[in-house]
C-alpha cells in the first residue's frame, strides 16, 4: 500500500462558545493514500466535518477551538504552520468541495476568472494558459459550451452545472486531496448520479486522493474504497467499504444500514428504525456513547469506553469499537 | 366503484414573473382512493410541491379543479373552512418555521382544538395525551418550545398537530427530507403506523425514491409539470415503462458495494429544463435517451401501461416499453 499523503493522529477536537464547551472529535485517526477514496459516515453533529476540515484550518465560526493530536500532508506536520501557510496548503495541496456551491465562489466575478485565478496562484500558471486552463477544467468537469460558461456568473447556472463549476474550481490548482463534503445532498437523483459518476472519472485519471464526507450511504457504497463510521466525535467501525457495508459489526453502523431501505433487493429489511437521537456532545456520560441507543446495551457499556479492536487485518484492516458483539458472536480479534 | 379521497382534474398552477409565464403545474389529473399511501416523487422543479400546495388551496390554481372527498375544494372550503380543515390537513417540509416559536408544544397541539371549538378543558387535556401517544412523544415535551426540540421531534409534535382534529386526508410536503438517517426511519415508520391505525389517506411529497418504495402503496413521478409515469409502486418500481422514471431509479445508489459495482446505470446528460419553456413535444425528450422524431412534435398522453398503472410516452405501449 502506498504511503499516506493525508494522515490524521489521535486527533481531539474541543469546541468551547461562552456558554458551553463540546467534545466534538475525541481521539480519532485517519488516513487516505493517493488513488484512494475513503468515506467518513456520520450523521449530523457526529464531528465528521469538523474531523477532516479542523487541521486544516477550517473550522465552525465564533467558537474558540482547542485542537491536539497530529495531523501531516505528505509528512510534513500541518498542525505547526502559520496560518499563512495553511492558507497556501489549503489552496494548492488541498481541494475541497461543499455541499453549498456557493459558498465556495465569488457571485460577483464570472466563473472562468476564478478558475484561472486559482490555476495562476497554485499551478503557477501564465494568464493566457490559466485561461486554458480554465476552459479545459470546465470541460472535464462536464459543462457543456465550456467557452461560454468561462464567462458566466454563477447565478446563471444550475444548481448541477455550479456543484460541476466548484468541482473545476477544486481541482484548478491540482490538488493531491480532493475532499468532498457532503457533495450531493442538495442535488436531484440524477444529478447525484451524474456527479458521483464525474468525482469517480476524476480520481482515477489524475489518481488522487478522496475523503467523502457524508451521511449518504448510497454515495458511499457508490465511491468510497474504506469507510470509517463515526458517532459521537468517536470511530465505531472503520474497514472496507464491502466489509463496513456488508457485514457490520457495531450496533450503530447496523442501524444504521437497517435505516436505509435498499429498493433492489427483495430480502432487504425495509426500515428499522433505531430509537433515540445522538447525544448531547455536551454533556457527555463516560462510556460508549452510542449506549442509550443501543440494542445490544450491558452495564459496563455505560461505564467503559469501547477502543477499537482489529476483527479481521489484511491490506485493510477491519476494526470495531463494541466488546458487547465481539464477544457474543464469538469473533476472534487480532490485536 | 371506488371511493376516492382525491381526485384533481387538468389542474394547472401558473406564475407570472418577470422573466415569464412558469408552468409549475401544467395538466395533471389524479385520482386517490380513499385509505391509500400516495407517493409524488420528482427532481426539484417539477411541480411536485406546487401540486400538493394547490390539491389544499394553499395555492391557487389557475385551471381545473380538485375534489376531495366528493366535494369540490373551492365550493367546500367557501361554503365550510373549518368543515374543510378538520378533514383534510397539511404536514410541511420544514417543522420549526410552520409552528410559532414563542408557544409551547402543548399550546400549539391545543390551538387547533380551541379554535374549533372541542371539548372542555380536561377532554382537551386527554386528546393532548392521546395525540403524544400516538406519535410516541413523552409527556414531558408539553412545556418546552419547539426550539428546544430535536428534528425528528418538532416533526413528530407537527404531525399529532395535524391529527388534533382527526382528520381523513393527511398531505405531507417532504417531511423527511430535513431529517437524519437514522430519525428518517423512525418518522416514516410512524406515518406507516398511523396510516394503519386511522385508517387515514396520506399523500405524501419525496424524493427519496427507496422510502416511497418502502411505504407508499401507489406513487405519481412527475416531470416538468406533468405526469410521467403512476401506478402501484411496487410493479411500478420493479418494471417502469417511461425513460424518464428508468433513469430516475437507476439514478439511486444502492447501498451495497457489490451491487453497485457491477450494476448497469443510466446516465441521463444535463439538468430539466427550466418550466418557464418547456420543450415541444415530450418535455423529457431534451434529455430521453431513446427518443424518436415524434417525441418532439406531440406531447404523449397518459395511457395504460404492463405495469397496470399509466405513462406518458409514445414508446411505452401496454405490450412493449421503451428499455434503456
Amino acid at each position: 500500500m502506498s504511503t499516506p499523503v493525508y494522515a490524521v493522529e489521535n486527533l481531539v477536537i474541543d469546541l468551547y462558545t461562552p456558554t458551553v464547551s463540546v467534545r466534538a472529535v475525541d481521539g480519532a485517526s485517519f488516513h487516505v493514500s493517493p488513488g484512494e477514496t475513503l468515506a467518513i459516515v456520520g450523521e449530523s453533529g457526529s464531528g465528521k466535518t469538523v474531523m477532516t476540515l479542523g487541521p486544516l484550518g477550517l473550522m465552525p465560526e465564533g467558537v474558540a477551538v482547542d485542537l491536539r493530536g497530529t495531523a501531516r500532508a505528505d509528512g510534513r506536520d500541518i498542525l505547526t504552520l502559520s496560518p499563512a501557510e495553511l492558507s497556501a496548503l489549503r489552496g494548492g495541496f488541498f481541494g475541497v468541495i461543499f455541499q453549498d456551491p456557493m459558498s465556495a465562489l465569488n457571485p460577483m466575478l464570472k466563473i472562468g476568472p476564478q478558475l484561472a485565478r486559482q490555476a495562476q496562484l497554485y499551478a503557477g500558471l501564465s494568464p493566457e494558459a490559466a485561461r486554458k486552463e480554465g476552459v479545459s477544467l470546465l470541460a472535464r468537469s462536464g459543462i457543456p459550451d465550456p467557452e461560454d460558461r468561462y464567462d458566466r456568473y454563477p447565478h446563471e447556472l444550475s444548481g448541477g452545472m455550479l456543484q460541476r463549476a466548484m468541482i473545476a474550481l477544486a481541482l484548478a490548482a491540482r490538488p493531491r486531496v480532493l475532499i468532498a463534503d457532503e457533495p450531493t445532498t442538495a442535488l436531484d437523483a440524477t444529478v447525484q448520479a451524474q456527479i458521483l459518476a464525474l468525482i469517480r472519472t476524476i480520481q482515477k485519471e489524475d489518481g488522487i486522493a478522496v475523503v467523502l464526507i457524508t451521511h449518504d450511504i448510497g454515495a458511499v457504497s457508490v465511491l468510497a474504497d474504506r469507510v470509517i463510521v463515526l458517532y459521537a466525535g468517536q470511530i465505531a467501525e472503520e474497514g472496507s467499504a464491502i466489509d463496513v457495508l456488508t457485514a457490520p459489526v457495531h450496533p450503530y453502523t447496523r442501524g444504521l444500514l437497517a435505516s436505509v431501505p435498499d429498493f433492489r433487493s427483495e430480502s432487504a429489511t425495509g426500515t428499522k428504525e433505531i430509537p433515540g437521537i445522538p447525544p448531547n456532545q455536551a454533556q457527555l456520560m463516560p462510556g460508549c456513547r452510542f449506549a442509550d441507543r443501543c440494542d445490544r446495551v450491558l452495564p459496563a457499556c455505560h461505564s467503559h469506553r469501547p477502543r477499537l479492536q482489529t476483527i479481521a487485518t489484511g491490506e485493510v484492516p477491519h476494526r470495531v469499537a463494541c466488546p458487547v458483539v465481539i464477544a457474543a458472536e464469538g469473533i476472534a480479534t487480532h490485536d | 366503484m371506488t371511493d376516492f379521497a382525491i381526485e384533481a382534474t387538468g389542474l394547472k398552477v401558473h406564475f407570472k414573473t418577470g422573466a415569464g409565464l412558469v408552468r409549475a403545474v401544467d395538466g395533471v389529473d389524479l385520482s386517490i382512493p380513499k385509505g391509500a399511501f400516495h407517493g409524488i416523487v420528482g427532481e426539484s422543479g417539477c411541480g411536485k410541491t406546487t401540486l400538493a400546495r394547490a390539491i389544499i388551496g394553499l395555492q391557487s390554481s389557475t385551471e381545473g379543479s380538485v375534489r376531495i372527498n366528493g366535494r369540490d375544494r373551492t365550493d367546500w372550503q367557501r361554503a365550510d373552512r373549518k368543515g374543510f380543515a378538520r378533514a383534510v390537513q397539511f404536514i410541511f417540509q420544514d417543522p420549526l418555521g410552520s409552528m410559532s416559536r414563542r408557544q409551547t408544544v402543548g399550546q400549539t397541539l391545543e390551538e387547533p382544538l380551541l379554535i374549533h371549538g372541542i371539548g372542555t378543558a380536561s377532554e382537551r387535556k386527554a386528546r393532548l395525551a392521546e395525540l403524544l401517544d400516538l406519535v410516541a412523544l413523552p409527556s414531558t415535551v408539553l412545556d418546552r418550545i419547539p426550539r428546544s426540540l430535536s428534528g425528528g421531534q418538532r416533526q413528530r409534535v407537527s404531525i399529532a398537530r395535524a391529527l388534533a382534529l382527526n382528520p381523513q386526508v393527511l398531505i405531507c410536503d417532504e417531511p423527511l427530507s430535513a431529517l437524519d438517517v437514522s430519525v428518517r426511519a423512525q418518522i416514516v415508520n410512524l406515518f406507516a403506523r398511523l396510516q394503519a391505525q386511522l385508517g387515514l389517506t396520506i399523500v405524501i411529497v419525496a424524493h427519496d425514491l427507496a422510502i416511497v418504495r418502502e411505504v407508499c402503496s401507489e406513487v405519481t413521478v412527475m416531470y416538468l409539470g406533468r405526469v410521467a409515469e403512476q401506478g402501484v409502486t411496487k410493479p411500478l418500481f420493479a418494471d417502469p415503462a417511461h425513460p424518464y422514471t428508468q433513469a430516475l431509479l437507476s439514478a439511486v445508489p444502492s447501498p451495497d458495494p457489490r451491487i453497485e459495482a457491477t450494476r448497469p446505470r443510466i446516465l441521463l446528460a444535463g439538468d430539466p429544463p427550466s418550466p418557464r419553456n418547456p420543450p415541444p413535444g415530450c418535455r423529457f425528450s431534451t434529455r430521453c435517451p431513446v427518443v424518436e422524431p415524434q417525441c418532439r412534435v406531440t406531447e404523449p398522453q397518459l395511457r395504460a401501461v404492463k405495469h397496470q398503472g399509466q405513462a406518458a410516452c409514445h414508446l411505452a405501449a401496454a405490450e412493449t416499453h421503451a428499455v434503456i
